[in-house]
């Protein structure tokens, strides 16, 4: 769960890197695209490194989900007679929210392959410029919508993951790298949600176009 | 003060239980919350009925035996075990829902009386330092840092009542684990046995059907001896090590 | 076998009688304070007969420091491979419990071990505080073997046996090489070395201790032992299950019978010996710092198969604990004795203030009795007095605190000055953890209002009679830890109690047990008629027990059992109260099992039934305790008899007449109990009378 989850901490960093590109206008941003499909080439094939990346990530994520699906598993079979009471003290909403968060994550990847990789759902207008294709998309309200509560959950499922995962390899045996893991979740979960959701937000308002 | 009482009244094992209602009166706020129990069996028994069956023994925080889970909070809603509980901390007139610990490795053998010998098999699976009696050397020879002999305190203080996996919404049994890991990893003479006893513990766990641990900090915040987390941690990073260098 | 209670050869009338001759003026008044003679029936005092004198036959006639090198070399051993035909049952799983049953279990025996509680870890000597003594003389403070063994026959006011207690000290620095290396993580200086610190008034720094949890981290350390004996297959644990019956063949304990508290099945288990670590019975008084499941039924059971019971009436109590605070109290809490050092003791000059805010009582209307009575001790005198200095004021009428049935029971233990003093930070620095137990259990601020204490019973020295092999009258019955009596005479130090238990069940039972076991395995005595008697008596008396279905609960009858013995037999007793209260037992016994209500059946979890049967003992063992106090006309630590007194109000011993242990025998079904002597002779150690002023 960690290992797989701090690759995918990895990757949303990177992507939200790059789609801050979205800010060049037309041109670097769709440079940026291209740039994507011809890394390290000749070493690789054109688009290599993308399917090198996709092939890592389909594994972390069939990784991730099966052990958070063992995970739920092993809890449920370890109560099988539920409490008729039952308080949280100590757990933050993030955690609470860890494992339909996840599964709502899940639905937003699948949409959002479809939208801009596959392009089979084309809100907006379908084009050969992926800038284009992007501020189509946000320009609708509904669909900037979506994104932004996709965000808001990955937010979430970041501040508790990040410090979970810390946790679960063992780095966090003392207060102060409890302190500074629980800091660096929280940080990372504002940045990549805010670096996500900047673009859109100002193609919806019309500042990029 | 007076309370409405919903407590858990199950025969034994094999029979279902089910929520009965009881109503008390005439409570002070000097009773601990198993005197309250006390004095309700009291009325039971006047009355023909049958007692509700609880465990306790010391009554003063030490034993681990009491554990009860008092309107949704393992040991109630102060920091500490259910016998150190006064009915000050409730307010006259509320309705308080008494519980067994709930989880399938700790079943239920009456009423609130749970079975909580998963954990003495864990700690026979490795929560030792093997050291046959007559066999030490020494107490000065080896010294033990100040701060390691004081985290192995801190975690060797878990008295081993459950209430970490009773509010663990995972049913998770890491904490008590990781307290015992913790304790022995800290010290000289615990350091031979360090990968092999995490390795058993952890399976033994998992064996008995304990839920896995996700860090949601349930556990910490009902333990009664307030283990911290950070010995989750250090479970962890000592299985990841004794994975990795596992002996073929 | 009727279980009821009234000695037919002791009318009520006559004690009556009896009791009211003897007023007040006159026990002042009484020439000491010998034994008395029997009359023409056999009977002394009409309460007890006598038996034959008893001795310890184990112990070689050597100096004291050689006594246990000679013995071990002199005991027959068991061959490795011989050690697995023989198979041991041990009761309980506290120090001297769960540590014999792992020792043994590495030797290579075939352990059974019982505890009634979940687990083993639960026994009550997790809830120890203070410390274990230990003569390391790691502080060089010119400690020994000597100074140990030393101060713990005069902490036991002469009435222990030199030979057991010289060797506990002699083993005692063994017990702590053994924990340190089984992990139990004792506090430590910033060197990385062993902490010590002084404690129960000796001169030396000796007791090792880990924070105010020293008995929890032990018992850990022992359990964690005895589980790993568990994975190896050695030993085998039975929890919730309580034993019940003695298995006596041709004069050897055998086995025992058992209740499985879960499914009530009652369960035979043979062995080749049988050893008792069930611990002390404080909880006859009801109220005392015992665990709520504390019980003498394992004793008494053997007690009445013919195992003599020694020394009943000392029992140990303690004067910090926090009061009792309504009739529903169920237990009591110790807070450590080190709050005396810097709190200040009072009462209320007069009675009316008693009930007044305690800030708002000036100073000039403040009685520090302690400091009043004792002027070169104050607030630090030995327990014993503090305590029965705490019951005199409050008898006055000058205690504080609610008032429970028509009386006070408290005394102030007030801080203001030491805050005042050293400072608040200081103070919550050196006390900050007793405070806060204090303020959860009463819900009051002791930093802002002064504490309340009263005594409260803690300890039993008396247990069943062992020799120095441990063995119990009954060959084959090993008794161990508080159980036994052999230690601490009529005064346990502080820190000893973990001392002794994890001495006995380390290092010297495993040591004399194998002399005993050297002539087995014995004979199989599945189909004797006594095996099948010993189950069947078990089960009548449980049926007795849940057919009376009378008026009463068993709780209702131990808490009147414990005004009884707390009022009579607790901090200071007369002959005339203890005449009364053996009276009052006997009828309250009889009482008892006819009206008694315990619900339910024996096939389930039944807590009542548990109680009940517990209850039925301490219902005969309080009378013998009395009779034992009413026979032992002197005072001897944690005993005090209101006849033998200085001028100044303190014990007064009687040597001449009373150095000797008194032994008691089970006189059979509503029989007076029979005194076997043991005299008490002291080669390296000079009697002295002991002095605190």
């Amino acid at each position: 769960m960690a290992v797989t989850g701090a690759i995918f901490v990895g990757y949303v960093l990177l992507h939200m890197y790059g789609n801050l590109m979205a800010f060049g206008g037309a041109d670097v941003y769709n440079t940026y695209a291209h740039h994507l499909r011809t890394f390290l080439m000749p070493m690789l094939p054109y688009q290599g490194f993308l399917w090198v990346l996709r092939l890592v990530l389909v594994l972390a994520l069939v990784g991730h989900v099966f052990a958070a699906f063992t995970l739920w598993n092993r809890a449920q079979k370890a109560r099988t007679t539920r409490y008729a009471v039952k308080k949280a003290v100590a757990a933050t909403l993030s955690a609470k929210w860890m494992r339909w968060g996840g599964v709502a994550l899940l639905a937003f990847v699948v949409f959002h392959l479809l939208e801009f990789t596959t392009r089979t759902i084309t809100p907006g207008g379908d084009s050969d410029s992926p800038f284009t294709r992007l501020t189509n998309g946000f320009s609708l309200w509904w669909v900037f919508l979506i994104y932004l509560v996709a965000m808001f959950a990955l937010a979430m499922h970041l501040h508790h993951g990040i410090w979970s995962a810390a946790q679960t390899l063992g780095w966090t045996s003392s207060a102060l790298s409890r302190r500074v893991a629980k800091t660096l979740g929280l940080t990372i979960a504002l940045v990549v949600s805010v670096g996500f959701i900047v673009p859109p937000f100002l193609i919806l308002v019309g500042v990029i176009k | 003060m007076n309370f409405t009482l919903k407590i858990w009244r199950q025969a034994s094992q094999r029979d279902q239980g089910q929520f009965v209602t009881y109503r008390i009166d005439e409570i002070s706020d000097d009773m601990s919350f198993l005197e309250m129990l006390d004095l309700l069996n009291e009325q039971l028994i006047a009355k023909s009925e049958d007692p509700v069956a609880f465990d306790s023994d010391c009554r003063e925080g030490i034993c681990g035996m009491c554990g009860l889970m008092i309107s949704g909070q393992a040991h109630g809603p102060e920091v500490t075990t259910t016998c150190q509980l006064h009915m000050r901390s409730f307010t006259s007139g509320d309705t308080i829902t008494i519980e067994p610990w709930r989880a399938d490795p700790f079943p239920v053998l009456k009423d609130l009386i749970v079975d909580r010998s998963a954990f003495d098999r864990i700690i026979q699976a490795g929560g030792y330092i093997s050291v046959n009696t007559g066999a030490a050397p020494e107490a000065h020879s080896v010294p033990v840092p100040k701060p390691n002999a004081d985290r192995a305190f801190d975690a060797a203080t878990c008295i081993g009542c459950g209430a970490c996996v009773a509010a663990c919404p995972n049913a998770s049994g890491m904490l008590f684990m990781a307290a015992k890991v913790t304790h022995l990893g800290e010290l000289p003479q615990g350091q031979p046995e360090r990968a092999s006893r995490v390795l058993s513990m952890v399976t033994q766990h998992d064996h008995e059907g304990f839920g896995g641990c996700t860090n949601i900090g349930e556990c910490s915040a009902a333990c009664p001896k307030e283990i911290p987390l950070d010995v989750i941690s250090t479970l962890n990073g000592d299985l990841r090590r004794a994975m990795q260098h596992k002996p073929s | 076998m009727t279980d009821t209670g009234h000695d037919p050869l002791q009318p009520a009338e006559d004690v009556r009688t009896a009791a009211d001759a003897a007023t007040p003026a006159a026990d002042a008044a009484m020439p000491p304070r010998q034994p008395a003679a029997a009359t023409a029936d056999g009977l002394i005092e009409g309460l007890y007969r006598m038996g034959e004198p008893i001795a310890d036959t184990k112990a070689p006639e050597v100096p004291a420091a050689n006594m246990w090198e000679t013995h071990r070399f002199t005991n027959k051993m068991v061959n490795p491979t011989n050690r697995r035909k023989l198979k041991v049952i041990i009761v309980g799983t506290g120090l001297a419990g769960a540590s014999a049953a792992a020792t043994l279990g590495e030797a290579g025996y075939r352990v059974k071990s019982f505890c009634y509680q979940d687990s083993p870890r639960r026994a009550h000597s997790i809830a120890a505080q203070g410390g274990i003594n230990a003569a390391k003389n790691y502080k060089e403070d010119g400690d020994s073997v000597y100074r140990l063994f030393y101060d713990t026959v005069k902490g036991g006011d002469y009435r222990s046996r030199e030979s057991n207690v010289y060797r506990l000290a002699e083993v005692s620095a063994n017990i702590i090489d053994q924990c340190v290396a089984q992990g139990v993580p004792f506090a430590r200086e910033y060197g990385g070395l062993l902490d010590n610190r002084s404690f129960g008034g000796v001169q030396v720094s000796r007791t090792f201790y880990a924070r105010g949890q020293t008995g929890q981290q032990l018992l850990i350390g022992a359990y964690q032992a005895l589980e790993r004996q568990v994975a190896a297959g050695s030993v085998e644990t039975f929890t919730r299950h309580e034993m019940l019956e003695l298995i006596v063949v041709d004069g050897r304990a055998r086995g025992i019978i058992v209740r499985d508290m879960v499914t009530g099945e009652i369960e035979t288990h043979l062995a080749d010996a049988v050893v008792l670590c069930s611990g002390g019975y404080g909880n006859v008084f009801y109220l005392s710092t015992n665990a709520m499941g504390c019980n003498v039924t394992a004793s008494w059971r053997a007690h009445r198969k013919g195992a003599y019971f020694a020394n009943p009436c000392y029992t140990q109590i303690h004067p910090t604990c926090i009061p009792v605070s309504g009739e529903n109290q169920s237990k009591l809490t110790l807070m450590s004795e080190s709050l005396r050092n810097d709190g200040r003791i009072w009462v209320p000059k007069r009675r009316e203030d008693c009930d007044k805010d305690p800030r708002e009582i000036p100073e000039e209307d403040r009685d520090y009795y302690l400091e009043r009575i004792y002027p070169s001790f104050g607030n630090l005198v030995p327990r014993d007095i503090a305590s029965r200095q705490a019951k005199n004021v409050c008898d006055e009428g000058r205690g504080v605190g609610p008032k429970v049935g028509d009386f006070r029971r408290g005394v102030y233990l007030d801080f203001a000055e030491a805050i005042d003093r050293m400072g608040l930070d200081t103070v919550k620095e050196k006390y900050g953890n007793l405070f806060d137990m204090y303020a959860r259990i009463t819900g009051e601020d002791p930093y802002a209002t002064p504490m309340r204490i009263y005594p409260a019973v803690h300890y039993t020295m008396g247990g069943l009679w062992v020799d120095y092999d441990l063995e119990s009258s009954i060959p084959g019955l090993f008794v161990a830890g508080e159980a036994n009596f052999s230690d601490h005479g009529a005064n346990r130090l502080g820190a000893s109690a973990l001392m002794q238990g994890l001495a006995d069940g380390y290092f010297v039972l495993p040591n004399t047990i194998c002399d005993y076991l050297a002539d087995g395995p014995f004979d199989d005595v599945t189909d004797r008629s006594e095996v099948a008697d010993a189950a069947a008596s078990v089960s009548d008396r449980i049926t007795r027990l849940l057919s009376v279905n009378g008026e009463r609960s068993v709780d209702s009858f131990h808490k009147e059992l414990g005004h009884i013995m707390w009022e009579y037999c607790g901090m200071e007793r007369s002959e005339q109260g203890l005449r009364k209260a053996v009276e009052l037992i006997r009828s309250l016994r009889e009482e008892f099992w006819r009206n008694v209500r315990v619900l339910g059946t024996n096939e389930e979890l039944n807590q009542s039934l548990e109680k009940a049967g517990r209850v039925a003992d301490f219902l005969e063992l309080g009378e013998l305790m009395c009779i034992d106090a009413l026979h032992r006309r002197e005072s001897c630590g944690g005993h005090f008899r209101a006849e033998s007194q200085t001028e100044d109000g303190e014990a007064l011993r009687d040597d001449e007449n009373f150095a000797y242990v008194a032994a008691w025998g089970w006189g059979g079904e509503n029989q007076p109990p029979v005194l076997h002597q043991e005299d008490l002779i002291f080669k390296a150690i000079e009697l002295k009378q002991r002095s605190y002023k």
